[in-house]
């Protein structure tokens, strides 16, 4: 029942065309992070491991506030900490919210040859299906953001769901509802869009951020997750958070132009073996392959 | 605090030190952010680490951590030099016009106050005191008669010094001897070369943040509010409560005090530590914060005559003087304890309260235990080996006691005392200390009231059952009375009264319920009642609506006077959920119900001008109806409702003055009428202002062996702070496996210069040690402390997250070296709140 209000509109690996995929997107979702109000308290990130039932891991000491270098398996969100210092000397300590960024275009969706292992719906969302998912990895390769994990043991890959269970029953995701600082918000990709412009604004015009702005970015068809950052010019301070993040050109060569490439090699040699047997007949058997001592039948 | 949480949202400007809220209080600390987003509220934070609160922050100032009072010095010289004060404010609703007596001298070469007494480390106060005036505010004479007065010939104690009641002023603010010029002259020191010399703030740095807070002021215009937030950054220092006197100067002298969005905010650090000192959970109050009777004061009369002020005042004005009803608030709780057996014949059972003849607090009693004074304990919910400080001594303490009984909910340090580091098997098989633990419920397994810091009493309701035989903290506490109570009865004792007579009327005596418990802390009336200004009447028997209803004549019972009006006949106050807010002011009138008289914003009588007109008409909290010649509004007014603003009664009834104490007389501190910076009892360098009085002169040190106190020439050298984190919560996270997932080891944070210094990286093992003991974790290698030059020294400072020891997690597993912080803390504690001082001591660094 909850993922019945879901729509698909497009599926990993899948032959043929998808019911939903011409459909105009009347809403997409979209959570907004607003970097420069998160204190780091890890609220969200304990939000989404109980609101997921992920089992504890093992960490240790890294020199930093951040829980473990990067997320896991069984660990979906994660806040990244940098200590940052700016032209004037000031310091900063950055926290940026890291997770899947559930992009218009996802590269892991287009990487993945396993028919209906990630599929994104009509809202935005990008999920993974786990029963159809075949442990290949390529997911993580077309990711540009680094962010899909292996479990090794059971061979599946997972990732942040945006919630896509508790947003299809009109439920924020759990990470938003847990933020105490209301940094996080959550509603449709226009009005986040409003809502972290209008943000940006503010901390150019008040906050000595004269390059606050919002990060959204176009090579991944933008995302349904965007960040308000006090300096957008800069976003690979936010914990490399890529700045022009795209769909990698192995991917795109491979499922695209090579995949037909391979079609037509494929096609072309069937269609090469009936037009040589056309043209040449079945092979004739030489005498000596009949009569290998040589005598004369 | 004086405000609210949610009332942060309504300020301008916000200055937070000793505290760090948005790793400690990260719900409440959603308003700060609100004032940001929605007010373009600034923030100033200054802190000895830049903290998760510094990575919002507007300007982070890195301060010394125990320098705070030299800070605060110097934004008072910078507000009055810049005329950025609230003129009208400070001359009417403080007692800046006030005229102190001659004989007051204030600290200057030598660093003390008139009246010290070097030999008892203590201070005669009566020069502490405002000059009596005749009615026009002239300072009269003292009268010869008081010589003799002072030595009776028939050797009776001398009469203790009192306010006069009628004060001398000056409200042009220019005699020499009033509190605002002596205000001036005492932090004219505190200039911006000294504030460096003590703060190693840089100069042009604390004059930024100086500018910054006192904008709110500029040109004196009223519109804007500025609030200050701190917590126990300040608390934990031998001077905590006068950075904190310096803070209430400052919101006193911008007329920030009884403003929406101002105020003085004290963050609480647990859930409901304000109900617990509420309700008297310290050793020198009684419930209401009443003043706890002593030997001296000889009959309940006796104590009253001690603890009741009379109002002291300019003539012309007006002072409610609320403490002047403590009379009724005093009989009202003695009737609840002692019912029958407390009336005007038996005195109130006054004989039957425990006289309290000298210090009780919490350093005394571990060092009492240490001493075999005190034989036992009981350790409810409260790890005293953890929290030290000079844990070693309370371990020590412990091995001595003959019994200790712990109700907790996991084992802890203290329950599992014997097992501390570095004891030995032949060491444990002495031990002859009996140890009871019983299992206590969790939070979320227990009803009742938790009071927060904004003073809201929330009703909660248990969420789950209590696993195996756990028992509820009060069916403990029940028994352990009922057959305390049966022994009495069956063999007598030395004086049974106060345990036989006391009330104990509960449904269930053995397992009270504490809705049972609110309603008798809330109080009844044993008569019908009639309020002569509202015309309300309740009947015999009936809960009483309010503390303005209890009587000094044994008709009515009341537990704790702040907390009357919390259960009425209409119920249950503090369980009420309506989050309406018509003012916009986060005022919410209807949920839950906070103390006194569900007000939220106290003194709110200061948020408006002396014709009872708001400061600020964007922010209306209360003001003067003419036309129902009422004080009305949105909150509820902290005044006497009908009293007309041409009366010029204070906003600050709680004072006998009526008016916000700029200088605190008598014996309202220990160790100053005003605030001075002293160095804490571990200091790096001498104190720049008066170097032959380094220290809060009052301090006492403690004498067992295990009291030691370090100094740099016994190479301690680097300032030490201690603190907590938010994944954390003091000594019992580290036994649930998703905060230990977040933060799973103890470290130490150290400057990259310290660092480089001693050729170590993050994540290698760091031995910290003071001249108590030794504390081993890895390293945190951070930008956010950087190193100080303190009096032009070049000072380090480090940082220790509190929350491991020696039982947990990953301490059972051996990941750790098992070592507690409060090893290294100082047994020195604030001469007026006694609470130790935990942060800037004295430690040096070395590789494990």
């Amino acid at each position: 029942m909850s993922q019945a209000t879901l729509r698909i509109q497009k599926i990993s690996g899948h032959a043929g065309s998808v019911p939903g995929e011409d459909t105009q997107r009347e809403f997409t979702v979209c959570k907004l992070i607003d970097t420069t109000t998160c204190i780091g308290c890890k609220a969200c990130e304990v939000a989404c491991m109980e609101w997921n039932d992920l089992p504890f891991g093992e960490t240790i000491f890294g020199n930093t506030y951040q829980t473990m270098p990067e997320t896991r398996w069984n660990y979906w969100n994660l806040i990244l900490f940098n200590e940052h210092e700016r032209e004037d000397g000031t310091l900063m300590w950055l926290m940026r919210k890291n997770q899947c960024m559930h992009c218009a275009d996802p590269g892991c969706l287009a990487a993945c040859p396993a028919d209906g292992a990630i599929v994104q719906y009509t809202n935005g969302i990008v999920d993974f299906q786990q029963a159809n998912c075949i442990g290949c990895g390529y997911c993580i390769a077309g990711c540009p953001f680094d962010i899909p994990k292996l479990n090794h043991q059971t061979k599946r890959v997972f990732k942040c769901t945006l919630c896509s269970d508790r947003v299809s029953e009109g439920l924020e995701p759990a990470c938003i509802k847990s933020c105490p600082t209301g940094c996080l918000h959550f509603g449709s990709k226009d009005d986040m869009k409003t809502l972290a412009e209008g943000r940006a604004k503010q901390l150019r015009d008040h906050s000595n951020f004269p390059h606050a702005g919002v990060y959204d970015p176009p090579g991944v068809g933008g995302t349904g997750v965007i960040y308000v950052l006090h300096d957008a010019t800069k976003p690979e301070i936010y914990g490399g958070l890529p700045a022009d993040p795209s769909i990698p050109w192995t991917v795109k060569l491979w499922k695209g132009p090579l995949k037909w490439l391979g079609n037509l090699a494929m096609v072309g040699g069937i269609i090469g073996l009936f037009v040589h047997y056309l043209r040449y007949g079945p092979k004739d058997r030489d005498d000596e392959d009949i009569n290998p001592s040589g005598a004369k039948p | 605090m004086t405000n609210g949480w949610v009332d942060i949202k309504n300020t301008d400007m916000m200055l937070i030190m000793g505290g760090n809220p948005a790793e400690n209080h990260p719900c409440g600390f959603k308003w700060a952010i609100e004032a940001k987003r929605n007010r373009n509220a600034k923030m100033i934070v200054v802190d000895p680490r830049f903290t998760r609160t510094a990575s919002v922050a507007d300007l982070f100032c890195q301060i010394r951590a125990g320098a705070d009072i030299a800070f605060l010095g110097g934004v008072i010289r910078y507000a009055i030099e810049n005329n950025r004060i609230a003129k009208d404010y400070l001359i009417n609703y403080t007692n800046a016009a006030f005229i102190v007596k001659d004989a007051f001298k204030l600290p200057e070469a030598d660093g003390v106050f008139s009246g010290f007494d070097a030999k008892a480390q203590t201070y005669d106060k009566s020069s502490w005191n405002y000059a009596g005036g005749d009615s026009g505010g002239k300072a009269v004479p003292e009268p010869h008669v008081m010589a003799a007065a002072a030595h009776p010939a028939n050797g009776a104690p001398p009469p203790p010094p009192a306010l006069p009641e009628k004060v001398a002023y000056d409200f042009s603010l220019q005699n020499p001897n009033c509190v605002f010029q002596l205000l001036k002259k005492h932090y004219d020191r505190y200039n911006p070369d000294m504030v460096e010399r003590i703060t190693g703030i840089p100069k042009d740095q604390f004059l930024k943040a100086a500018d910054l807070f006192t904008s709110v002021r500029k040109d004196g215009d009223m519109k804007k509010a500025a609030t200050i937030i701190y917590a126990v950054g300040w608390t934990h220092h031998t001077f905590g409560t006068q950075i904190i006197r310096t803070a209430a100067i400052i919101q006193l002298l911008l007329g920030n005090v009884g403003r929406a969005g101002g105020g003085v905010n004290a963050l609480r650090g647990h859930s409901n530590i304000q109900g617990a000192t509420d309700m008297a959970g310290v050793f020198d109050t009684l419930p209401g914060y009443l003043k706890v009777p002593t030997p001296a004061d000889g009959s309940f009369d006796g104590w009253m005559k001690r603890i009741t002020p009379k109002p002291a005042k300019p003539g012309p004005w007006d002072s409610w003087n609320y403490y002047g009803n403590t009379p009724k608030f005093a009989v009202s709780f003695l009737k609840t304890l002692y019912g029958d057996a407390a009336t005007k014949q038996t005195d109130w059972a006054y004989d039957n309260l425990p006289k309290v003849d000298r210090n009780y607090s919490w350093v005394q009693m571990w060092d009492n235990m240490y001493n075999g004074i005190v034989k036992g304990i009981f350790a409810f919910g409260m790890n005293g080996v953890a929290i030290g400080p000079d844990s070693q001594k309370n371990i020590d303490a412990l091995k001595k006691a003959d019994w200790l009984v712990v109700g907790e909910i996991y084992p802890d340090e203290t329950s599992e005392f014997w097992k501390s580091p570095g004891i030995t098997a032949d060491e444990m098989k002495k031990i002859q200390t009996t140890v009871y633990r019983l299992p206590c419920a969790g939070f979320a397994e227990k009803d009742g009231t938790f009071t927060n810091s904004a003073r809201w009493l929330q009703w909660k309701n248990a969420a789950l059952p209590m696993p195996g035989d756990c028992r509820l903290d009060q069916g403990i506490v029940a028994q352990i009375f009922l057959k305390v109570r049966e022994l009495y009865k069956k063999e007598g004792g030395k004086f049974p009264d106060p345990i036989l007579k006391l009330t104990w009327n509960y449904t269930d005596p053995a397992n009270p319920s504490l809705a049972e418990v609110l309603k008798e802390i809330n109080g009844k009336s044993f008569v019908d009642a009639e309020d002569p200004v509202t015309k309300q009447q309740i009947k015999a028997g009936q809960q009483v609506p309010g503390f303005a209803w209890l009587k000094d004549d044994g008709t009515t019972t009341c537990g704790n006077w702040i907390y009357c009006g919390s259960y009425t006949e209409a119920g249950n106050m503090t369980m009420r959920r309506d989050p309406a807010d018509p003012s916009g002011l986060g005022i919410h009138q209807n949920w839950a119900w906070s103390w006194p008289a569900n007000r939220r914003v106290l003194y709110n009588r200061a948020s408006c001008d002396l014709e009872g007109k708001p400061w600020d008409g964007s922010r209306r909290q209360i003001w003067w109806s003419e036309a129902t010649q009422k004080w009305v509004g949105n909150d509820v007014p902290d005044f006497k409702a009908d009293s007309k603003p041409k009366d010029h009664m204070g906003p600050f009834i709680m004072n006998a003055e009526g008016v916000g104490r700029i200088f605190a007389p008598l014996g309202a501190f220990a160790d100053g009428p005003l605030p001075e910076f002293y160095e804490p009892v571990e200091s790096p360098i001498d104190n720049p202002l008066h170097p032959q009085q380094t220290h809060n002169p009052v301090v006492k040190r403690f004498k067992t062996p295990l009291d030691k106190y370090g100094t740099p020439k016994d190479g301690y050298t680097v300032v030490c702070t201690t603190y907590r984190l938010t994944e954390h919560y003091h000594y019992w996270t580290k036994n649930n496996p998703m905060n230990v997932q977040l933060v799973p080891e103890p470290f130490v944070e150290i400057p990259v210069e310290m660092a480089d210094d001693m050729g170590l990286h993050g994540g290698e093992t760091l031995k910290v040690s003071s001249i108590r003991g030794t504390y081993i974790a890895k390293a945190m290698v951070t930008k956010r402390i950087k190193p100080m030059m303190i009096d032009g020294k070049k000072t380090y400072q480090i940082g220790i997250p509190i929350h491991w020891g020696y039982r947990g997690i990953a301490e059972d597993e051996g990941k750790t070296a098992l070592t507690v912080t409060n090893l290294l803390s100082p047994t020195v504690i604030d001469p007026n709140a006694f609470t130790p001082e935990f942060k800037g001591f004295l430690v040096k660094v070395e590789k494990a």
